[in-house]
Formats: structure tokens, sequence, C-alpha cells
């Protein structure tokens, strides 16, 4: 099965190939499992948590000491603010846009926190960067 | 016109086409190189494509034009997504991000947190710009130097620039301060020493009405008090911490419809989630902020709603919370019981959450659990790999004496249809719970047979030896052992652990299974031959592994002295005399010499297996050295092997040596290794000395230096050194003379023979010889010529002793004497003195 990236953003440190390696491992761990399996999966000395929407998945990736569903709100809860600003999004919007993708994650999250939670303000940011450019 | 004309006029055109050369199209927009490359139909098609953007690209970076940089790094980003290399244009994000324009800092900052990382120099470059920017009058300008400190900023750049964050982290600018606190969390992960800097700052953090702002001020509290147990002390007493938190807490449950932070009716559940987790760790091992926090968390724990995926979360978090404070067991109940709640919800990734957390607290709040246990039991049947794994740890660690058969059933059920990776921990752990807790020998033999039946080919080579021992000590049960086990091999002789075992019971009790007698269950009719057969199939079958072979060849030859059929069995050990095996080769040539040249010893070699001790807490390498394994490797060796003893006489000699009582333990040296020169060893002494004050451990030593002399003679052939021989013992018509001789090999090693001769009219039968020597010595007791002094000295029995003397200390032995005289035992104990110096020196 061949998968592509759509979008990595990175809270550690790592060489390219390194990253590279990584995102074959997670594409190989998540992708062969199905709607019998938990949306988590135990990863190294981490784990991930993940959920598929039509063809995409969104996985984080936490430590083991974190809380699984908080953050598989945090997915949907991003994914819900991704359709507002594109207006149904689909996965064409997520390819030519990426630079905007990047924003909104850079709204939501910083430092490998959720930063912002309420999907009205982040918007608000969002048509406010718009304008500016 | 001239040719100096013409010639000028040709130069201004060729000027002219010359520049119109020089100024290139202007670089294709992102959309369009997106499409373009979305239509490559190969990877070869896509790289060519590339290829030739990226020289475009290359040389409009050359030209330093300014209007389409942004453009072109966009591109470059695009590509290096994909997986193509893209460091040339890490110079041009820096350019970009000094750029006065918003757009082009935007891209700027993007490229620099994308292609550029601690490792490379040029980031340093970055800490002027980000320095500017951050004091830039736009706050967008300002979030976006903030964002990408805090993703990639190294530790250098978070020195330079902690103290602008410290800054903002102050500012009233509510957009910001959301930034510079996460931001600060990444500063204070990359130079913890930095973290008191920040300190004056969240005085004021939790006063804040903006959620967002309290969300990542509740992440800086807690990557601080995580840090430093100083800041926790100081967070818990100085700043009141926790009633602050329970005050938000409170108003965030109470309050009503709040738009903007609700989800599916719930207002901010992930402040919920992050300020139970504060809590959680201000509360661990403080018991007043434990209780100050009581309240609020079983308020939580009743009112949330649970419909929702978005409850569970924070039940969750509350749960964890309580489980990890101080709490009062009310609410420690109340904990474990939403857990079990979870169990019972049809989402899969909340039963996995539940099983998870059971397992950490099933140690500490054991009865609680138990009442859970039916449901636990249930997903086992689950279909997800993980929730099953965590059910079967569960369940393994709820096992108790009560509840043992009813799990057992259900355990077994389990072993039946899980995955093949399962089976081997879940039958070590069925072995293990039934060692602890089974109901009657006989519920723990039927257990052991169910596992060797259903999953026998998974289960781990040391239950084997466990599992021999365990047999061996149900003295009662051995016929109903043996019947069962050999109604298992007729069926199936796969499995090799469970033929394994089966061999083994059939040599030792294949007399019980003949004769017919069981006390438990109906008992079958079995003949020699059929008992032969089985075991000769086994020998001869393509499933059996050669471990398997070794073990079936011993029993044929076991049954020898329990079985009348001694020439089939002959037969059968001669015939694998010439196999291609060498293990097997080995045995059945010893076997066969067994049966020449000292069939006498045979019946006492073959006896009973006495039960064995534990020798350490179910370690099974242990175990491997007693008697279970030691048998059938024992016979390899090179030299006849000396009788084993049964326990009772180890006793006694023990007694010799000063009235000890402790539990006798015939440890036949690790001979199941077939490589150690074998030869079972009886040492049996250990730390005993002779002064009688004992030392009640158990040997473990490998004396095989005193068979370093010996060469394959059945005795030893050094020279004789000319010590002189003397009467160890002389009573009652039993006379006693030592031979010596020194090792030519080992000096340290002194070999005595005995020679006992009777000079009464009556022969003495069932004549048994023992030793024992001081600390400082170690004895090796060879099996004797026989048992029986014919009378009046027409011949002698003879007996080798192998004594190491490495301190070279005067040798002195305690003597024991056991024999039967005109129908009457006797016994006698006589201490042995003087040896001639030779012998010891």
């Amino acid at each position: 099965m061949y998968s592509k990236t759509r979008l990595a953003k990175w809270y550690m440190q790592f060489d390219d190939d390194e990253k590279q390696k990584l995102i074959e491992e997670v594409h190989a761990v998540v992708t062969v499992r199905d709607a019998k399996h938990t949306n988590f999966v135990e990863f190294r000395n981490f784990k991930i948590i993940y959920r598929r929407y039509a063809g995409l998945y969104f996985c984080i990736c936490v430590d083991v000491t974190d809380n699984n569903l908080a953050y598989l709100e945090g997915i949907h809860n991003f994914v819900e603010v991704l359709n507002e600003y594109f207006h149904n999004v689909c996965e064409l919007d997520l390819v030519f846009n990426f630079y905007k993708v990047y924003t909104v994650v850079d709204e939501m999250f910083l430092a490998g926190e959720i930063r912002e939670t309420s999907q009205t303000k982040v918007l608000k940011q969002l048509l406010m960067l718009q304008s500016l450019e | 016109m001239s040719f100096l004309d013409a010639g000028i006029e040709f130069a201004f055109s060729f000027d002219q086409l010359y520049d119109r050369l020089q100024s290139m199209p202007a670089p294709i927009r992102l959309r369009e190189l997106i499409r373009t490359i979305r239509t490559a139909r190969t990877q070869a098609e896509e790289r060519e494509m590339i290829q030739k953007e990226c020289a475009a690209i290359r040389s409009s970076f050359r030209e330093e034009d300014h209007t389409y940089r942004c453009r072109n790094v966009a591109k470059l980003l695009y590509m290096h997504m994909l997986g193509y290399p893209a460091h040339f244009g890490q110079l041009e994000c820096l350019k970009l991000i000094a750029s006065q324009k918003f757009t082009d800092k935007r891209i700027g900052y993007l490229g620099a947190m994308l292609l550029l990382d601690e490792r490379q120099d040029v980031h340093l470059l970055m800490t002027n710009c980000i320095k500017n920017d951050l004091n830039h009058s736009t706050q967008y300008v300002q979030g976006l130097a903030l964002c990408t400190l805090g993703c990639m900023g190294s530790a250098e750049m978070c020195r330079d620039l902690a103290g602008e964050v410290e800054k903002l982290l102050k500012t009233s600018n509510s957009y910001l301060r959301k930034k510079a606190a996460l931001c600060a969390v990444h500063v204070i992960r990359k130079v913890p020493e930095l973290m008191e800097m920040f300190l004056p700052a969240t005085k004021n953090l939790l006063s804040e009405k903006n959620h967002g702002v309290l969300h990542t001020s509740v992440v800086l509290l807690t990557e601080m008090c995580e840090r430093s147990p100083d800041m926790l002390a100081h967070f818990r007493k100085n700043e009141k911490l926790v009633p602050q938190l329970v005050r938000i807490l409170k108003n965030l449950i109470m309050s009503g419809y709040s738009p903007e932070h609700d989800v599916s009716g719930i207002s901010d559940p992930f402040l919920q989630v992050r300020i139970l987790r504060l809590l959680r760790i201000l509360g661990r091992n403080d018991d007043d902020s434990s209780e100050a926090m009581n309240d609020i968390l079983a308020q939580v724990a009743t009112n949330t709603e649970t419909s929702k995926n978005v409850g569970n979360a924070i039940l969750y978090e509350t749960v964890l919370t309580i489980m990890d404070i101080k709490s009062e067991s009310g609410l420690r109940v109340l904990a474990i019981n939403i857990l079990g709640r979870f169990l019972l919800n049809n989402d899969k990734n909340i039963r996995y959450v539940a099983l998870t957390s059971l397992l950490k607290t099933v140690q500490t709040d054991h009865n609680a659990v138990q009442r859970h246990r039916s449901t636990i039991v249930d997903c086992l049947k689950d279909l997800d790999v993980s929730i099953k794994r965590r059910a079967m740890e569960l369940s393994f660690a709820l096992v108790n004496g009560n509840n043992i058969r009813g799990m057992m059933k259900e355990l077994l059920h389990f072993l039946d249809s899980c995955d093949p990776e399962f089976k081997a921990d879940c039958a070590s752990g069925i072995f293990l719970a039934a060692e602890k807790y089974a109901p009657s020998k006989r519920w723990h033999i039927d257990t052991i047979m169910r596992v060797l039946t259903t999953a026998g080919s998974y289960v781990r080579d040391d239950c084997v030896p466990n599992l021999i021992q365990l047999i061996t000590n149900s003295v009662e049960i051995h016929s109903y052992t043996v019947q069962r086990l050999y109604k298992a091999l007729l069926d199936d002789i796969s499995q090799q652990p469970l033929v394994q075992v089966s061999s083994w019971c059939i040599g030792e009790y294949g007399d019980l299974l003949v004769s017919g007698q069981c006390e438990e269950e109906e008992p079958i009719q079995v003949t020699e031959d059929e008992v032969l057969d089985v075991l000769e199939g086994l020998l001869a079958s393509n499933l059996s592994s050669p471990v398997t072979r070794g073990y079936a060849l011993t029993a044929v030859m076991k049954l020898s002295t329990r079985f009348s059929s001694v020439n089939r069995i002959k037969k059968v050990v001669s015939v694998y005399g010439s196999s291609i095996d060498v293990e097997l080769q080995q045995r059945a040539v010893e076997y066969n010499a067994l049966f020449k040249k000292y069939d006498h010893m045979r019946s006492a070699l073959l006896e009973r297996m006495p039960i064995m001790e534990k020798t350490a807490t179910n370690g099974p390498t242990e175990m491997v050295q007693t008697n279970g394994e030691a048998e059938p490797s024992g016979l390899e060796s090179k030299h006849p092997p000396s009788i084993t003893q049964p326990a009772s006489q180890a006793n006694d000699l023990l007694d010799l040596l000063g009235g000890n009582d402790v539990a006798p333990v015939i440890q036949t040296t690790p001979a199941a290794k077939p490589a150690s020169a074998g030869g079972e060893l009886l040492d049996l002494l250990g730390d005993l000395s002779l002064s009688g004050d004992p030392a009640p451990q158990v040997p473990v030593s490998q004396p095989s230096f005193l068979l370093d002399g010996v060469s394959s003679q059945p005795l030893f052939n050094d020279v004789a050194a000319g010590i002189p021989p003397m009467t160890a013992y002389n009573k009652n018509g039993l006379k006693i003379e030592f031979t010596f001789e020194r090792s030519n090999t080992n000096p340290n090693i002194a070999i005595i023979t005995i020679h006992a001769s009777n000079h009464t009219e009556t022969e003495m039968t069932n004549f048994v010889f023992q030793a024992a020597v001081p600390k400082t010595f170690q004895l090796q007791l060879l099996s004797p010529s026989s048992n029986v002094i014919p009378a009046l000295n027409q011949g002698a029995v003879t007996q080798v002793i192998k004594i190491l003397n490495p301190q070279k200390h005067q040798l002195r032995m305690r003597i024991k004497l056991t024999y039967t005289h005109k129908g009457s035992p006797l016994q006698d104990l006589a201490e042995v003195n003087s040896f001639p110096p030779q012998s010891w020196q």
C-alpha cells in the first residue's frame, strides 16, 4: 500500500532520514488496522492516537502518560476547524493549500501541546491572517 | 551604409535580443506547479519535472530576485514535502524572514520550521530576526516569531531570547500571552535552568478569564511542577494553587452553555482535563492538597455526561487523578466503579483505556477490582488484540484461591481459541496460577494435561522439568497420571512437551499402567507390548524431536526393570546403538553396556525417582539440576555412574555429622549438560564440617575436577605412589582396608580403594558404605563392586573414594556402615584419623 504524507509537524529534533524512517514506520503500523481495533497503538516508547477520515489518517504521537481520549477529541477539534476554514474540506484542499494548513496547525498546537481549543477563536484568527496576505 | 555602421546596427539589435533573452519568464505559480506535478504518471516523470523546476528556482535565487522569492520558496517547500532535497533554499528562508512583508515572513518562518533544525549552523542566524520580530508592532508577526521559537528553538536560541518571551508573558494581549506561555514551556524543556525566570510571570496567569490563556498557563504550570520538586512545593504552599484550580474547575462545570468552548455540551473539556492533570501532580503524596480536592473530584466524577467520548475523556482523567493522590477510600471505590462501567461501554477505545488503568490498580485495590471480574473475563472474547492481552494479564492478576476453578475454565477456553502469540504467555500464566492455588492435586494434573493437549507446542521449555517434578511429588495419583498421559499419547504425538512428559511418566510408572489399578478413574487394560509399541513408535516417528527421542529411549530402558519383556527392550536398545543421531547412539550403547556388564546394578540404577525438593523458589534452572533431567543424561557418562541413593540415606549421613535436621537434598551435579564430566556425584556434605556445626546450605558446586585424572577405563589408572595401606575398621568380623593412590594429573586428589571383607561364617548382604570428610575437602564415592560380602574372606567388596584436598589439610574421615548379617540389620559409625601422610600432603 502506497501512502503519501500530506502534512508532518515535528516537535522533536530528528534528521531527515530519521524523519523518513519514522514516517514509514507509522504508516506501516496504522494502515493495517481496521474498525475492530482501538484508536491507540503502542509505538517505540510512545503511543500513537489516530483517527481515520475518509482516505486520510490523522495521527498524533504522544507520551505514554497522556490521556488517549482527550487527544482523540483534539484531533476531531482540529478536523472540524479545517472543515470550517476550507468549507467542506477535501484532500485536494490540503494539498494545494499546504502552507495554510500549517498555519491552522500552528494556531491550535504549539511546542507539542494543544494551544487553542475554541474553534470560533481559531477561525477568527485565521481569517485575520488571511486578510494580511 | 559603411561597414562600421552595419556592424554597430548589428551590435544594437544583438543587444536588444540579448536583453529579451535575459528577462526570463516569471516563475510559475505554486498552484501551477502542484497541478503539473500531479499529472505525472510515473515516479521518473515526476522526478524530471521536479529537477527542472529546482533548476529554475536555483537560478532565480542566484539573481536575488525579491519579488518572486516567496513564491519560489513555497514551491520548494512543496517539493520538500514530497521527499526531495531542498537545502539550497535554507538561506533564502532567512532572507524572507528578514523581509518586511508579512507574506514573506510567513513563508520564511514556515520554511525555517520545515527545512532547518538545530544541527545546522544556519539557524543561529535566525536569532536576531526573531528577536526583532518579537518586538514588532504587529501582533501577528510577534505570533509568528513565538511560534517558530516554540517549535524548533535550540538551546542557545532559547537562552538568548528567554527574556523576550518572559516579557510577552506579561503583556495584556491574550493572543500573545497564549503563545508566549507555550513558548516558555519549550524553553524550559530545552534549558531547565531558566525555569526560575518565568516564576514571577506566573503569578497572575490563573486569574485570566480567557480560556486560551488559562489553558496554556495550566500547561506551563504543569511543566514547571513536573520538572522541579521545589517549584512544586512552592506552588502548593505559597501560591495556593489548589484552591484556585478547584475554583476554576467548579466554574467550568457549573456555568451554563458557553458556545465558544463547548464540545458536545461540555464546556471546554480540554481545559478540564489539563486542570485535573495538574491537580494530580499537586496532590500526589500530599495529604492537605488531596483533601482540598476531594469534593471537586467527586463532583466531576458524578456529574459528567458519559454518553459521548468527551465526557469519558474527562472521567478518565479524573479516575487517574483519584488513584494517584491520597484520596479517601470512598472516592477510590467510586473511581473503580467508573472503570467498571467503562468496561461495559460499546466503544472499544474506552474499554481499552479502562483495562489499562485497572491493571495498574489491581495491586493496591484488589478487592474493588475483583467485583468486576466477570466483565473482565468477558473481555477475553473481544476482537481487538490489545484488549485481549490486557484482559488476560488482568485475569491472571485476579486469580485467587476462591475463584480458581471458575477462572481456570475461562482461561483454558481462552487458550483454546486465542492467537498463537498469546499461547506461550497464557500457558505459563496458567501453570503459575495452578501451582499457587490448585484445590487438589488431581485438579492440578488435569489442568496441566488440558494445557498440554491444547497448546502443547507453545509451552515454554522450562515447563517440562517443572511438570515432571510436580508429577513425581504427587505420589498418590501416579497411576491416574500415567494413565491419562498414556491415553493422550495414543491420540496425538505431535506436541513435543506433552510427549516428553508422557514418555518420562511411562518410563517411571509403566508398571502401574499395566497393572490396571487406578483409584481415580476406570483403569484401562494395557499390555506391556502395547506400551512398548507406543514408545517404539515415538522413536521411529518423524514428528519426534531429538530430545523427545532421548526421553523415549530412556523410558524404554527404565521399563526393563519394571516389565518382564526384557528381551524386546534389549533388542530396541541394541538397534539404536547404530543410530545416526549421536545422542541417541550414545545412550543406546551405554544401556547396552548396562545389560551386558553391569546387569547387577541395573535395578538399583533404574529405581523409582525420590521426591524432589525445590531448591530455590520456582527457579526452573535449578530444577534441571535435580534428578528430573539428570537421570536420562546422567547415564551418558563414560563411567559407571554411582547409585542414586534415596533421600533417607543422605539424611542419615547428615546425622552422622552432628545431628542437624536439615531437609536433605540430593543434588546430583548439573549433569543435565552432557558436556560436563557427568557421572552422578554425590555431594553428600557441602558445607558440613566434622565439628558438628552445620551450615544447612544446599551444595551447588560442580566438582567435575574429581574426574580429571580418570580415563575411559572404568577405574583410574594412575601410577600408584607406593603409599602404605591401612586398616580403617575392624569389628564384628567386618574388616575394611584402605589402599591409596595419588592422581597423576592432579596432585590434590587422593584415590582410596576400600576393601571390605568378612571373616564370619555368614555372608553380609545389603552392605552400604558411606563416608564424610571435613569442610575443606571434597569427596566423591564411586559405585561398589557389589553389596554382598561373601563369608569367610572368600571375596571382598571394593569401592573407590576420591578426595580433593586443595588446602593440604590432614585427612580425617567418618564412616558409616550398614549391612544385614544373619538376618538382622546392623549399622556402625567410626572415625578414621590415622591416614598416612603421603595420602594427603
